[in-house]
């Protein structure tokens, strides 16, 4: 029983790390319509820069607090994360407007393969570390009550607690703020937002700088848990069957989505995984979505797919 | 001047529904293909063969196939490299499995386990659509990668994994050398590319199209999405997983489930996209472009660094080759959206009118 | 507009003519010995590529340095491949025939080895896969073209096994105990499992057969199983950034170091520098050596190309455990040269097939060793017709925190179980290919 509690609370935190590497996605995607394929590279590149300036600035500027390395190096490479939004912005999506999501997709797997190449020729292909004072060792809480206690990992919790008030923290962005209003119009219908006099061009460049912004928190956790490499953004691939399932289009389905994906992955990987030789969880995660796909088409929370003849 | 087809009227139905209604068309492609079997292994070395001209051959395949499935019906699918590695996989087996086994008929029948696949695969279709149906397809890549991997049935329990084959054969004729490998994939590209534009030209593929645009409309005109959508995917499948098994047989020699990975699949779809949906020989187009760009970067880089006095490392050249990779992309993507098809088909318009303008 | 679609043509006319002139052929004029260097320097396997590459090319600087080989110089071409088998092989083709021929290849891939074991004896050049590869290629009567020198993966796991063993007060008081192999999902991490289920079946120890997908950072569930397993000991069968991230879910799930055990490519600095302290007494197995900074090959290294200017990469690499490892690969591969130019001519090129021969009469003594810097490194080897392998020696060495420590004791993998194991496989193996056994004339070609 303990050990089905600690696999099922790993699952969670699981779930929570790829509800922000998901997060990205779909607020790109409701803004703009376009598919983000880029994301996971985004979160490398930011992840790339944080650790490598909060490398760098203490040796150029010649001073040894790691706080201080860490908040510079967060808003440098928060700096950079927008420069590239804004050069996204200009340099592609401007030109792709009309154009069918396949294009759309394809043009944004040019630009992960080229962000790869730039963060690598920047920063460099080695394993790098980002220290945010996360505690590495597990706790085992509640004793009494199961044998040798639940082993609790206390970097994910925080983890966790990080992408939960990231998401309350967009939630007011997007509901209480005259921009997150603005974006959700141009969600909602891009010429009738346009016609409102919503400025396009300008709301695009802030969903991509918030989409940055989100891959450079989602980058921080994820290269403190387990360093920052070019693996990182596989994460992506492990990011998706989280949109699927929770609507392409929809923040709480985002986590929700997040949150069953990790429990499933998890379980199955632990406890199904030995009767077929183990490393089922990345197609298990892909076919729990699937599974749910063929009941609800649009996801859990998606927006539902009309059709008009 | 030279283009125009004026003076060729044609006499009966059949003339007109040729592939190659106008006569300076047929003559072309008769003499590229007669270049293609004849007039290329006089002028190329062995590098060139094995490096870009059967890969290029295999790829396009495949690429045609998904080309019919993304390009003509609509459906975006992610799982090509799945079902490329069922037909290897497939054919290994019956080639192991069976003495005697005849190679064409082992890679065919690569390409029949692939349609069954396929067609399970394309299950999701019928309720999914769009974006959603591109991600659920990664669940066939990430199922077949494990599956290759740990069930040992399908490598007939090799430990390692990795299965190889040699000693390729037909009717008595070996394949050996990389001419006769460029002979026996061009044959095979050949004929499937004309079986798919026969069929793409046929009451299946109008099918098939009717539902790319609007599949609503079409289920309301008695089009039955369920066999148009199946269809498409047992066919693409069928394609790919030959081309799969000529990869494995005939490029590598011997794999592990790796060479079909999701970047396999990614690059099957560029190939599409760049080359132009919805066009067979657009597929082809995006296969050479895609083939050839890694090999002239690499090649290129170095050079280009001489000349402006920098040497760059291996490591600054694999990097450059992705930047620039993904950097040509975006720009192909926005210069020409609907693919290099669509220049080509341009340029044949302008050689119509020639010498005049407009 | 019309630019554009210029632009576009120009492009793409300059694309396929490029393509065609692709392959950039030089002759070289002097006798110059060629050596194609297949290395991943970006990837998620790029941190343990990185450091073996510098050594590699380091030690060929070196050579020449001291004026070559009989005063053969040298020529090295790196061609990245990113770890992928693919471009292993599309390497292999690129490179096999420039700059006068490649001498000898080594991917540092057991998949990529797989795959050039199909095409080295048509093209007639040899493959070192020192400390990596198939196991059963130290078999030269099958396998005439591999050379697996300083140990196979079945002898790392054998040297494990006996190790513990050893920990536990004999190999009997196995019985009973748990062993878990978490290994990479590829050709690398499933060499070692024949061997540890015969070993199983000999001792009576469970193995847990824990696989990871390429490229091992999901390691969660892995880690969680083995908590609830709990096993006595955990081999650990990694590369890249998978070695990395084990050390790490250990630490989350609380799994003691002490009881871990790495293959010799997961036991190098880049697996255990950012975890550092917490990664204290984690112990993986040493091919003869370990991180050599005081070695008189090193200091020759750092005095001769280091401090000119002329080194490849990082000082601070120098003498790492990758690179050292880089550094004895190629050493390998200069004095199989040696011994071929002593039979085929002093001071002349030789080819692959002359390679082939001096890598199968190669013998390493102590003084040879010490004349070339090695000294205190590695011992000695010779390796013969029948056998590709040579010396099959290892260490146990453990990471203290700031660096290895190193074991006393050297381990030999047990012949009475390789042996048997080995000659079925590689007879397999033959019957497979329709391939015969080299008859004892072949020996002497």
């Amino acid at each position: 029983m303990a050990f089905f509690l600690e696999t099922l609370l790993g699952g969670l935190m699981a779930g929570m790390l790829y509800s922000l590497v998901a997060l990205g996605f779909v607020l790109i995607f409701k803004a703009s319509g376009v598919f983000n394929f880029a994301q996971g590279a985004m979160v490398l590149f930011a992840a790339l820069a944080m650790a490598r300036f909060s490398e760098w600035l203490p040796q150029w500027l010649g001073f040894d607090n790691l706080l201080l390395a860490n908040v510079l190096a967060f808003l440098i490479a928060g700096i950079l994360m927008f420069g590239i939004a804004w050069l996204v912005e200009r340099l592609v999506l401007r030109h792709l407007v009309n154009q069918d999501g396949a294009t759309l997709l394809m043009a944004t797997l040019g630009i992960t393969y080229f962000i790869d190449g730039l963060g690598q020729s920047l920063f460099g292909s080695d394993i790098y570390q980002i220290n945010i004072g996360m505690p590495k060792e597990p706790v085992f809480l509640l004793d009494s009550v199961f044998e040798g206690g639940l082993m609790v990992n206390l970097e994910d919790v925080y983890a966790a607690i990080i992408a939960a008030s990231l998401v309350i923290l967009l939630t007011i962005f997007f509901n209480k703020t005259i921009t997150g209003r603005a974006l959700r119009a141009v969600a909602d219908d891009h010429q009738a937002a346009q016609s409102v006099g919503i400025p396009l061009n300008h709301i695009w460049v802030v969903v991509w700088c918030v989409a940055g912004l989100v891959a450079l928190v989602a980058g921080m956790i994820w290269g403190s848990k387990m360093g920052v490499q070019f693996s990182l953004s596989t994460v992506a691939l492990r990011a998706l069957p989280v949109i699927i399932l929770g609507g392409l289009t929809s923040v709480p389905g985002a986590i929700i989505g997040g949150l069953i994906i990790g429990v499933g992955e998890k379980l199955s990987e632990v406890f199904l995984g030995g009767y077929v030789g183990g490393g089922i969880e990345i197609w298990f995660a892909y076919m729990l979505a699937l599974v749910v796909l063929m009941f609800r088409p649009q996801g859990l929370f998606g927006e539902k797919i009309i059709d008009r003849v | 001047m030279f283009y125009r087809e004026n003076g060729q009227f044609k006499t009966n139905y059949k003339a007109d529904q040729q592939i190659f209604a106008i006569t300076q068309d047929r003559w072309a492609v008769l003499a590229l293909i007669a270049f293609a079997f004849i007039g290329v292994p006089m002028m190329v070395d062995e590098y060139l063969f094995r490096a870009i001209l059967i890969p290029f051959l295999i790829l396009a395949l495949a690429a045609v196939g998904l080309n019919i499935l993304v390009g003509y019906c609509g459906q975006l699918s992610l799982g090509s490299g799945a079902f490329m590695a069922i037909g290897a996989y497939g054919a290994y087996n019956f080639i192991m499995r069976i003495e005697g086994m005849p190679l064409i008929l082992a890679l065919l029948l690569g390409g029949v386990c692939a349609t069954i696949a396929g067609i399970v695969f394309g299950i999701p279709s019928l309720r999914v659509r769009g974006l959603y149906l591109a991600v659920a397809t990664l669940a066939a890549q990430f199922f077949w990668d494990w599956a290759f991997l740990r069930i040992g049935w399908f490598t007939i329990y090799t430990p390692s994994g990795s299965v190889a084959v040699s000693n390729l054969q037909v009717f008595g004729w070996t394949i050996n050398s990389p001419v006769e490998k460029y002979w026996f994939c061009l044959g095979f590209l050949t004929v499937f590319a004309l079986l798919a534009k026969n069929l793409v030209r046929s009451a299946i593929g109008r099918n098939w199209m009717a539902i790319r645009d609007m599949d609503v409309a079409a289920a309301v005109i008695g089009i039955q999405p369920l066999y148009a959508k199946l269809s498409a995917f047992a066919v693409s499948s069928f394609i790919i997983g030959v081309a799969g098994g000529l990869w494995g047989f005939v490029h590598l020699g011997g794999w592990e489930p790796a060479a079909f990975d999701i970047q396999r699949s990614f690059q099957l779809l560029f190939m599409v996209i760049i080359g132009g949906m919805g066009s067979i020989m657009g597929s082809m187009f995006g296969a050479a472009f895609i083939v050839a760009l890694p090999i002239f970067l690499n090649q290129a880089l170095p050079v280009v660094g001489s000349w402006v006095g920098v040497t760059i490392s291996t490591a600054g050249i694999a990097h450059a080759e992705f930047m620039i990779f993904g950097a040509l992309i975006v720009w192909f993507l926005i210069v020409e959206p609907h693919g290099l098809a669509r220049l080509w088909s341009i340029g044949k318009q302008k050689m119509r009118i020639w010498p005049f303008p407009h | 507009m019309k630019l554009r679609k210029l632009m576009l043509g120009a492009a793409a006319a300059a694309m396929g003519v490029s393509a065609l002139l692709a392959p950039v052929s030089s002759a070289q004029a002097e006798e110059t010995q060629f050596f194609p260097s297949l290395v991943y320097r970006t990837g998620a396997y790029a941190p343990n590529g990185i450091p073996f590459a510098n050594g590699y090319s380091d030690y060929y600087r070196l050579v020449n340095e001291r004026g070559g080989i009989n005063g053969v110089k040298i020529t090295v071409e790196e061609c990245e491949t990113g770890y992928s088998t693919d471009r292993i092989v599309e390497c292999y083709e690129r490179l096999k025939g420039q700059n006068g021929g490649a001498t000898v290849f080594q991917p540092l891939s057991t998949g990529g080895t797989f795959a050039l074991t199909e095409k080295a004896p048509v093209d007639k050049i040899p493959l070192i896969t020192a400390g990596l590869g198939r196991s059963e290629s130290e078999d030269g009567g099958i396998f005439k073209w591999n050379f697996p020198l300083l140990g196979t993966y079945w002898v790392a796991a054998d040297v494990l096994v006996q190790h513990v063993g050893k920990e536990a007060g004999g190999l009997d008081k196995l019985k009973g105990k748990k062993i878990a192999l978490i290994y990479h999902d590829s050709a690398y991490g499933k060499e070692p499992i024949p061997l540890m289920q015969k070993r199983a079946e000999m001792h009576g120890f469970e193995l847990q057969l824990l696989p990871v997908a390429h490229p091992g950072v999901e390691q969660k569930a892995t880690w969680l199983k083995v908590r609830r397993n709990r096993p006595d000991y955990v081999f650990l069968w990694g590369w890249g950034v998978m070695n990395s991230t084990a050390i790490k879910e250990a630490v989350a799930t609380g799994y003691p170091r002490e009881k871990m055990y790495g293959v010799w490519w997961s036991g190098a600095e880049p697996d255990v520098k950012d975890v550092a302290d917490a990664a204290k007494g984690y112990n993986s197995l040493a091919l003869q050596h370990s991180a050599e900074y005081d070695s008189s090959v090193v200091k020759e290294v750092l005095a001769k190309l280091h401090d000119q200017g002329k080194g490849t990469g990082p000082r601070e690499e120098v003498g790492q455990v990758l690179y050292m490892r880089g550094l004895i690969s190629a050493m390998l591969a200069t004095e199989g040269m040696r011994v071929a130019q002593a039979k085929y001519g002093k001071g002349k090129r030789i080819t692959g097939e002359q390679m082939r021969w001096g890598l199968e009469n190669m013998n390493l003594t102590t003084i040879g060793l010490n004349s070339l810097g090695f000294g205190g490194v590695m011992r000695t080897t010779s390796t013969s017709c029948n056998d590709h392998m040579g010396a099959s020696w290892a260490r146990i060495q453990t990471w203290n925190g700031k660096g290895w420590d190193v074991g006393n004791t050297w381990y030999e993998g047990d012949r009475k179980v390789l042996g048997p194991m080995v000659t079925a496989t590689a007879n397999k193996y033959a019957a497979d290919k329709k391939l015969t056994r080299r008859a004892a004339s072949d020996c002497n070609s």
